[in-house]
Formats: C-alpha cells, sequence, structure tokens
C-alpha cells in the first residue's frame, strides 16, 4: 500500500509572535515547524504502516527551506521525500495550491493521500478537499480515527455534535485532526539517516496536467484587498486586592451595569 | 465567465436533523443586509431529504426565496451528493454570492463546491462588506465596484486580511458561526419555493456511512448564553470547577472553558472557546485562570464586558480585560458568588 501526506512548514503562532518595527509579522524571526494536523496525519499513516506495511512519501510546497520539514518526516519513519518548489508557484491561494500538489500528486502511485485538516497560518481547512476535488476521489475530511477494511477505509468522521463512521473505497483523501494521535518522536538513528536522505525536488515543468492560468499569484481567484495586524481593544482597569475586596470590585461594577 | 450574468445572494442553510441550523439563520440576516446595496434577493438553497417544512422559517428569517433540492440520498450530510446539490444550484441559478457556515459540515463543502465550478474561497471569514476592489483606485487598474469585501482573521488571529474574488464568480465564503446577526423573525413571511434535483446517482465517492454515533449532549450552547464563566488550566482541576459552576449558577450563566481544559479531559469540546472552539459575544465573559493566548482571545474578545481572574499580573488575558483582577482565584470566586447571591435577593 502507498500512501502520501502532505505537509505544510508554518510559523509557529503558539510561541510567541515577532513583529517588525512598522508592525508586520517578522516571519524570519519565527521559528517554523510542521503544521500540527499535518503531524497527526504524518503519525497516521505511519501507524497504518507499522500495522499493515505501506511505503509512506511525504510532499510539500514551499520554499527551499521546506525540505527541513520532509527530513522531520522522515526521521519520524517516512521512507520518501517530496519537494515542489517553484518561484512561479509563490502566492498562491488555496485553488492554486491544491492545483499545484494535485499536479504533483498525478506523477505518483497512492492508494492514501492524507493532509492535515488546517495550517495553524491560514486556517482555511481548504487545501484537502480541494486536491480530492481536482483528483477525482473521494474525501473524508475530519478524521479522528482511521483503520483499514481490505481495499477500504474506514474513518471516524468528527461534526460538531456527533461523529459518522464512514467507510470509503481507496484511493481516497482522508484530512486529519491534531486530536486523531499523540505523533512519535524521531529517532536518533532515523534523524541521522534523514540528513543524508535524497529528496525528490519538483518545479513547475513536473506538474502534470495543470494550466499556468492555475498556479502562483496570477493563477488564484482570491486576492487580498487589505491586509493588517490585528487592532485589539485597549486593556481596561487592572487592580490587585485581596479576595474580599476583588469580589466587592467586580460586585459593584455588575451592579453598575445592570447585570445583577 | 460573464460575470454580469451572475446575480442575487445565496446562503447554504444547513440544516442537520431536519432543523435549521443557527448558521443557516445568522447568514440569511446577513445576507439580507449584502442586498441590499446591491438591489437584488436572498435566495435559501436548503438540502436534505424531507425538509420543504423547513422553509417557512427560513422565510422567517430573510429569504426571499428557497431553492429546495430534497432526496433521499441526502439524508445525512455526506460531501459527494451535498456538492452536486450545491454546484448544480450554481451552475443552473448563477448566484454572484454564496454564503456557507464555517461548520464541520461547511468547511468541507465549500472548498469542494468552490473548486468544482471553479471559483476562490475565503475561509472563516467575520466581516463581509460591498465595496470596490482595489479599495482605492490604482491608476492603471480597473476599479471593481460592488464586490464582496471578506475579512477574515490569519496566523492564529494574529493578522486580519481581507480579501476579494474580483474576476470569477460566485463570489464564495464561508463565514464563522457566531459572528452575524439574526433579524427579528417576520411572521407569517413567505418565500418563493423552487424545487430542484439535478439527479443523484451514486458511484465511489459517494462514501457509505455505517453508523451514526451522537455526542450525548445535555451540556448548554455556550454560544447562546448571556453569560459565560470560562474556566483555564488555573482553575486547577476537574473538581474545582465546582467553584465556577456556583458563581455560574448564581449569576445566571453557564461555564465555558478554554483549549487547555479540553486537552486536559477536564471539559468536553462542546465548551471550549477560541479559534479551535466556537467564538461567543456574551454580554458578560469571566475569564477565570485563563492566561489568554491568541488564540482564546479569537473567541472571545466581541464579548460587551469581559473580566479576569488571574494570579499572574503579566498574563496576557488582562490586554482584553475591561476589569481585571490579579489574585487567587480559589479566594475570589466563592467571594463573588456569595455577593452576587447577596445582592440578587436584595433586589
Amino acid at each position: 500500500m502507498k500512501i502520501v501526506v502532505c505537509v505544510k512548514q508554518v510559523p509557529d503562532t503558539k510561541g510567541g509572535v515577532q513583529f517588525n518595527p512598522d508592525g508586520t509579522l517578522n516571519r524570519a524571526a519565527m521559528l517554523t515547524i510542521m503544521n500540527p494536523d499535518d503531524k497527526a496525519g504524518l503519525e497516521a499513516a505511519l501507524r497504518l504502516k507499522d500495522e499493515y506495511g505501506a511505503e509512506v512519501t511525504v510532499l510539500t510546497m514551499g520554499l527551499p527551506k521546506a525540505a527541513d520539514v520532509l527530513r522531520e518526516a522522515m526521521a519520524m519513519g517516512a521512507d520518501n521525500g517530496i519537494l515542489v518548489t517553484d518561484r512561479v508557484l509563490g502566492g498562491a491561494d488555496t485553488w492554486a495550491t491544491s492545483q499545484t500538489i494535485a499536479g504533483a500528486l498525478r506523477n505518483i502511485d497512492y492508494d492514501l493521500i492524507i493532509t492535515g485538516r488546517q495550517a495553524i497560518d491560514g486556517d482555511t481547512a481548504q487545501v484537502g478537499p480541494q486536491i480530492s476535488e481536482h483528483l477525482g476521489i473521494p474525501v473524508i475530511s475530519y478524521a479522528q480515527a482511521i483503520k483499514l477494511d481490505g481495499d477500504s477505509v474506514v474513518v471516524e468522521r468528527q461534526y460538531d455534535d456527533r461523529y459518522h463512521v464512514v467507510k470509503a473505497k481507496m484511493p481516497c483523501l482522508i484530512t486529519a485532526l491534531a486530536e486523531l494521535n499523540e505523533p512519535r518522536y524521531m529517532t536518533p538513528g532515523g534523524i541521522f539517516a534523514a540528513v543524508d536522505a535524497e529528496i525528490t525536488t519538483w518545479g513547475r515543468a513536473d506538474l502534470k496536467d495543470v494550466e499556468d492560468s492555475n498556479l502562483g499569484l496570477k493563477g488564484s481567484p482570491t486576492k487580498i484587498a487589505r491586509a493588517s495586524d490585528k487592532v485589539r481593544k485597549g486593556a481596561g482597569q487592572k487592580v490587585t486586592l485581596d479576595a474580599e475586596e476583588a469580589a466587592q470590585y467586580i460586585t459593584d461594577k455588575l451592579l453598575e451595569k445592570h447585570i445583577i | 465567465m460573464n460575470l454580469e450574468e451572475y446575480k442575487g445572494v445565496f446562503v447554504f442553510a444547513q440544516q442537520v436533523d431536519n432543523q435549521n441550523s443557527g448558521i443557516a439563520l445568522e447568514l440569511l440576516g446577513e445576507a439580507k443586509r449584502l442586498a441590499a446595496p446591491l438591489n437584488t434577493e436572498v435566495t435559501a438553497v436548503l438540502i436534505g431529504s424531507d425538509v420543504k417544512g423547513l422553509c417557512d422559517e427560513l422565510a422567517a428569517y430573510g429569504a426571499d426565496r428557497v431553492i429546495l433540492v430534497d432526496d433521499p440520498e441526502l439524508k445525512e450530510y455526506r460531501t459527494e451528493p451535498y456538492t452536486h446539490a450545491l454546484a448544480s444550484v450554481i451552475n443552473e441559478f448563477k448566484p454572484d454570492i454564496v454564503l456557507v457556515g464555517a461548520t464541520a459540515i461547511g468547511r468541507d463543502l465549500g472548498p469542494k463546491v468552490s473548486a468544482r465550478v471553479a471559483t476562490g474561497l475565503t475561509a472563516d471569514c467575520t466581516l463581509l462588506e460591498i465595496g470596490d476592489f482595489p479599495i482605492v483606485a490604482k491608476p492603471g487598474v480597473e476599479q471593481k465596484h460592488n464586490q464582496l469585501l471578506m475579512t477574515r482573521p490569519a496566523f492564529g488571529g494574529n493578522t486580519i486580511a481581507t480579501i476579494a474574488c474580483p474576476n470569477t464568480r460566485p463570489q464564495m465564503a464561508t463565514v464563522r458561526p457566531g459572528v452575524m446577526q439574526k433579524i427579528e423573525p417576520i411572521a407569517d413571511a413567505k418565500a418563493e419555493i423552487i424545487e430542484f434535483n439535478p439527479g443523484f446517482t451514486p458511484d465511489s465517492k459517494y462514501v457509505e456511512i455505517l453508523e451514526v454515533v451522537k455526542a450525548v449532549n445535555d451540556t448548554v450552547d455556550i454560544m447562546n448564553a448571556k453569560i459565560l464563566v470560562s474556566g483555564g488550566r488555573g482553575v486547577g482541576s476537574p473538581e474545582n470547577f465546582k467553584i465556577l459552576e456556583e458563581l455560574a449558577a448564581a449569576i445566571g450563566g453557564e461555564v465555558s472553558c478554554s483549549r487547555a481544559v479540553v486537552d486536559a479531559g477536564w471539559k468536553p469540546k462542546d465548551l471550549q472557546v477560541g479559534q479551535t472552539g466556537k467564538t461567543v459575544r456574551p454580554q458578560v465573559y469571566f475569564a477565570i485562570g485563563i492566561s489568554g493566548a491568541i488564540q482564546h482571545v479569537a473567541g472571545m474578545e466581541e464579548s460587551d464586558l469581559i473580566i479576569a481572574i488571574n494570579k499572574d499580573e503579566s498574563a496576557p488575558i488582562f490586554d482584553v480585560a475591561d476589569y481585571g483582577i490579579v489574585g487567587d482565584l480559589n479566594k475570589v470566586v466563592p467571594k463573588l458568588t456569595e455577593l452576587v447571591k447577596a445582592n440578587k435577593k436584595a433586589l
């Protein structure tokens, strides 16, 4: 069985966001990590590999330094890494990104494609389902458990107040939730091997059956009209009081505003 | 693509178990607001099995017409038949704007439909406006009018971006639940109902649902609460949430929590406020033992009044709180409960 996991290198928004003096995000100063939902997807693939045997390929689209997340994935146990990078692919929205990744995936044999549900930088959750649409295969989003059953997958698909147990014939695409599992650590041997592992690098010319008009900034139907750092409402009053006084202080405010 | 052909504001009227979801009614309210400057109609697209009975409620909340796609294949939400239904409606009726809730259904359906009809989609919007693109006219660039400008947070709420979709139609957005306002329901409103069935032929993309497992749901919907008493990791233990529950009971509110509390298994996920939980805007939000990670703040900062109690005076929650108490929640909260009770009695 062949599994492809799509991963993204993202700024670690948890580890403190850095701003430039002009107020824009200082991406260069921010640490990068493998997107958490993608990492859960990779772990799910590695567990299927452990249980049933599988060849796991990780694929990413990004700047050349995104190769780092492929090496991390290989140190965790992935077999192959593919980096899709090309200047003409930059500035892509989710339509152009999914077209690019679908174009790369058409070169590979796969039974199962796993992506994270969403990346913590864009938070769109759109690329996985859009890839499945371009490839014409079933999608199961929001997976919280994944099992194999012959030539099918059986997935617990999460909704707001329930989950569905869903069965789909492979090939299909699954989007993984970070809650799916606790990803394993890289092994020392894995890290050692991954440093020298060969990473396949593809550019625009390697993408199959994709029009130029669907790629990069120009091929993106959505356009940024305006971007800014969020203006937060200012802090109010902060007081340090003992418990009795503090409770009275809050009560007074609640009375003042006719809440009690 | 002749953009002029595309007219009207369409809403995917999400229903679950043959009941309109709150988001469907919220989106109708927003669609009505957007339709006014465009001088156009609001259309609800209702997809399901035996759901015709829901049309009147959609009319009451602002739908001028309802396109009803009713078929046994649409009983439970499944990606492929719902995508086929909504994409077929778009191809047939050519809307200018399509709004979909950013729910666990809509964030699957939206990307599939937008890819199938080959247009852009902006995720998880919190503000929609009609305006010009580019916003400021530039020499040599055509400025288009009456565009949908879609504003959304990114980078975990650290930045906001406004997105347009100037060259393809429809303009599509998924919209965060709890942000848009429903209208006051109009009594006896009737919408024109158009029944439309594009035909459903199951293939391998029609996944099989083996089982539907509903969460045992005795919890309230925190998005409807007027007062929320929300606890974070600082509460210390699941047992200690009792003091928050007592305050909530005294003041007539509900208990909610931060992600850390859900991750620790202290409270169920449907009580979680924040980027990956729910967006709430109660009259009063108590943040108790919550540090105020940006992902949490994104889900509660629109609350009318924010009161924070935290022993760490540098906790970022104080940056958004109207009133901040630096102190021990274990002492302050029970005292506050006593005083709230006493004052309520006095009234």
